[in-house]
């Protein structure tokens, strides 16, 4: 079975344009379309080139070595990975629960996280297509371009993000990549130093982060039928939730529900998470293509990260991110929760939620403590899993008995979104590309819809405005009948 | 007799005792030559070269090499610190030194030093070798292809320990550790974690399992530091003498 655009049904004769390279800072995408002679489009496709050398190199590692290595997949939300490796490492060494303090210095580290990566997401790859528009002047559709016309915004973005990567460094030891969780804790806790220096400027982050909630709320607002059709699509969603329902961005059980909201399944240990996903192979894609089990691959695809979050939570545990949760599913009768660029507004949403997560930790005096490290009877299996940026996180290890790991299976966000970011980007190619010749702004639309789920597409030269772009019209017989190109450096 | 001899190290006066190498006589004078084979507890070996200084115009090894009174011994020289550089790359990409990933990173002599000389980026080709991890001692775990062959472990195996669990095979690019064992097998020796032979490696081979990363970044042992500080506080020195 193939899906509407993802297969043309004769390809004889039809155009290849391919945007490639689709930046992304860990790996390498595509986009390629199929155009006939009056410029109709026949299949869309995004391939992600991910290479997935980390689970067969970290064979015969030391299991303990893991939580710190696998965390350079990706310099966006290595602490995602670092958190995951480090859950499923602590059932290897039996630490069934980890202390207070290790369990509160990882939530800490993970909303700084969150903080820092949605923060980037929004203001630095994505806000540039929001306030100035998606074909708008491609000189000035940057973070440069942001910070001269809206220099307020642009501020606010990178400190929250300074805000958020200091969260991570004082957890962590390092911004980016540190050493702060390992098998069964934390070698470090706070100190009331660094709790001081953080507890200083909570507060206003608490403040920036509702207004940015308020200023994709007021995007919306000005161009309402635009952002809710934009890439629109009806999905099945996943993500983890708390036992009570609530959001929880480290720990919980998935939670699947169908695109009427209905629930598939809930409160699934997520140890046995092969019992409700599968994954299946495309021959043009090196990307598997999760799905649901009890659905089967043509009907259980879904969408993770923010929007299947917020929307599949039954309430956030803190205030004011819950307030703002319920405006934005109650926002035009529910349309905007349903809406692609809606990712936009659920990441405010979960960047307020870590800010005040982050205040509330600051005033628990348990991430001062010394209790750092549990252990228990060991295992030889390991299953760690964790709501990253962009969406559910699977770290899966089997370790012998030299402590060396045999078996590792990593399912990553963007892996899950697989098969929502070609839906997304073919209903683009449907509204905006069909029968009409190509400009950049019109293949920028494509970017915007792929950048709603990942910022890993749009790598930081893009957030300068630079970002490395070569379309190329081909014939059938492989020649270049056309180009447009974008250059990197000048 | 007793009496203060002494000669100069780039130009300043370093004091010695008799029998003192160059190396322990600037050392205990609070002045650090980088190496790494060298190691206070054990007989000279001379095999790195890191120590290399000019004797009177004379290419020497510092650790091999008698203090001698009036000798001109230069060190922290810009053809002696080049000449340095390049061995500590050759010995990066002799071996897979993944720094982000390793263990022993801020614990890491090799690192230290590469730190220390100004060492920012690889130079060579890396070779990669692939020796399979040893991961048979319930407590101890060998990665060999972070050895630079300083042979600290055989010695301190040998001559401490009396049990030569270590030693050297092959020759030129192909010699390597091995575990004195038929089976190859470091299970199969009598190595006992609370062997010295284990607590002098350099770099990352000899691993206690169970205590990776406990030590926060930021307290790791070169990361309060430098190597060429925490040298002359791990040196010897003689009664009486202060450190610093």
């Amino acid at each position: 079975m193939t899906f509407d655009l993802e297969t043309a049904a004769n390809p004889q004769g039809l155009r290849r344009v391919a945007i490639d390279p689709v930046s992304r800072v860990e790996g390498h995408g595509k986009v390629t379309l199929l155009l006939d002679a009056d410029d109709r489009v026949h299949q869309v496709r995004l391939h992600i080139v991910e290479f997935r050398g980390f689970e067969k190199f970290i064979q015969g590692r030391p299991y303990w070595e893991v939580p710190v290595m696998v965390q350079r997949l990706c310099g966006i939300c290595p602490v995602s990975h670092h958190l995951a490796a480090s859950k499923a490492m602590d059932q290897i060494v039996g630490a069934r629960k980890v202390t207070p303090t290790a369990d509160k210095i990882r939530r800490l580290m993970h909303f700084g996280q969150i903080l820092q990566s949605h923060a980037l997401h929004f203001f630095h790859l994505c806000s540039p297509d929001l306030l100035f528009g998606f074909d708008s002047d491609v000189a000035k559709r940057n973070i440069v371009g942001v910070a001269q016309a809206h220099p307020d915004i642009a501020k606010r973005g990178v400190l929250l993000r300074k805000y958020g990567q200091e969260v991570i460094r004082m957890t962590a030891g390092k911004r980016v990549h540190g050493t702060g969780s390992v098998p069964g804790g934390v070698n470090k806790s706070l100190a009331e130093s660094e709790r001081a220096a953080l507890l200083k400027d909570v507060y206003q982050m608490i403040a920036w982060s509702r207004d940015a909630v308020r200023l994709v709320k007021e995007l919306f607002e000005k161009n309402l039928a635009f952002y809710e059709a934009f890439g629109r699509f009806r999905a099945n969603s996943l993500c983890l939730v708390r036992g009570d329902g609530a959001m929880d961005l480290y720990h919980g059980g998935l939670r699947a529900r169908d695109a009427d909201g209905k629930t598939l399944f809930d409160h699934v240990e997520y140890s046995t998470y092969w019992d409700y996903l599968l994954e299946d192979v495309k021959p043009w894609s090196y990307m598997k293509f999760p799905f649901l089990r009890s659905l089967g691959p043509d009907e259980g695809w879904y969408r993770v990260g923010p929007l299947a979050r917020v929307a599949g939570c039954d309430f956030i545990p803190t205030p004011l991110a819950d307030r703002e949760r319920q405006d934005f599913l109650a926002y035009d009768g529910g349309n905007a929760a349903g809406a692609t660029l809606g990712y936009h507004w659920a990441r405010m949403i979960e960047m307020l939620h870590a800010a005040e997560g982050i205040k509330d930790l600051l005033h628990d005096d348990d991430i001062t403590g010394s209790e750092l490290m549990t252990r228990g009877e060991r295992a030889g299996r390991g299953i760690g899993m964790i709501e990253a940026p962009r969406g559910t996180l699977i770290h899966h290890y089997r370790v012998n008995e030299d402590d060396q790991v045999v078996r590792a299976n990593l399912i990553v966000s963007t892996t899950h979104n697989n098969q929502a970011m070609n839906e997304a980007i073919r209903q683009v190619a449907r509204q905006y590309l069909d029968g009409k010749k190509l400009t950049e702004g019109l293949l920028n639309h494509i970017e915007v819809a792929i950048r709603c789920f990942d910022p890993c597409l749009s790598c930081a030269t893009h957030a300068l405005g630079r970002m490395p772009l070569a379309v190329e019209l081909v014939d059938a017989d492989g020649r270049v009948v056309d180009e447009l190109a974008r250059g990197g450096d000048e | 007799m007793n009496q203060a001899q002494s000669f100069t190290l780039d130009g300043a006066d370093v004091p010695y005792r008799p029998g003192q190498t160059i190396i322990q006589a600037a050392l205990a004078a609070g002045r650090y030559i980088p190496h790494l084979c060298y190691h206070p507890e054990f007989k000279p070996h001379g095999s790195c070269k890191l120590c290399t200084v000019k004797v009177d115009g004379r290419d020497m090894a510092a650790c091999t090499t008698p203090a001698a009174p009036g000798i001109a011994v230069e060190s922290d020289t810009q053809e002696i610190n080049d000449q340095r550089r390049m061995l500590v790359q050759m010995l990066f990409v002799e071996g897979n030194h993944f720094c982000p990933s390793c263990e022993q990173s801020g614990n890491c002599m090799l690192q230290a030093v590469a730190y220390d000389l100004g060492v920012m980026s690889p130079r060579f080709s890396h070779l990669y070798p692939s020796r399979p991890v040893d991961a048979s001692h319930p407590e101890i775990l060998l990665d060999f292809d972070r050895c630079i062959l300083c042979e600290l472990c055989i010695r301190a195996s040998a001559e401490v320990d009396r049990k030569s669990v270590f030693a050297l095979s092959g020759r030129g690019i192909t010699k390597r550790l091995i575990v004195n064992a038929a089976s190859g097998r470091l299970a199969d020796t009598n190595l006992a974690a609370s062997d010295k032979a284990t607590q002098v490696c350099p770099v990352g081979v000899i691993l206690r399992k169970g205590g990776a990363f406990a030590v926060p970044i930021g307290k790791r042992k070169y990361d309060l530091k430098p190597i060429s500080a925490r040298a002359l506080e791990d040196a010897p020195r003689p009664p009486g003498a202060r450190h610093g």
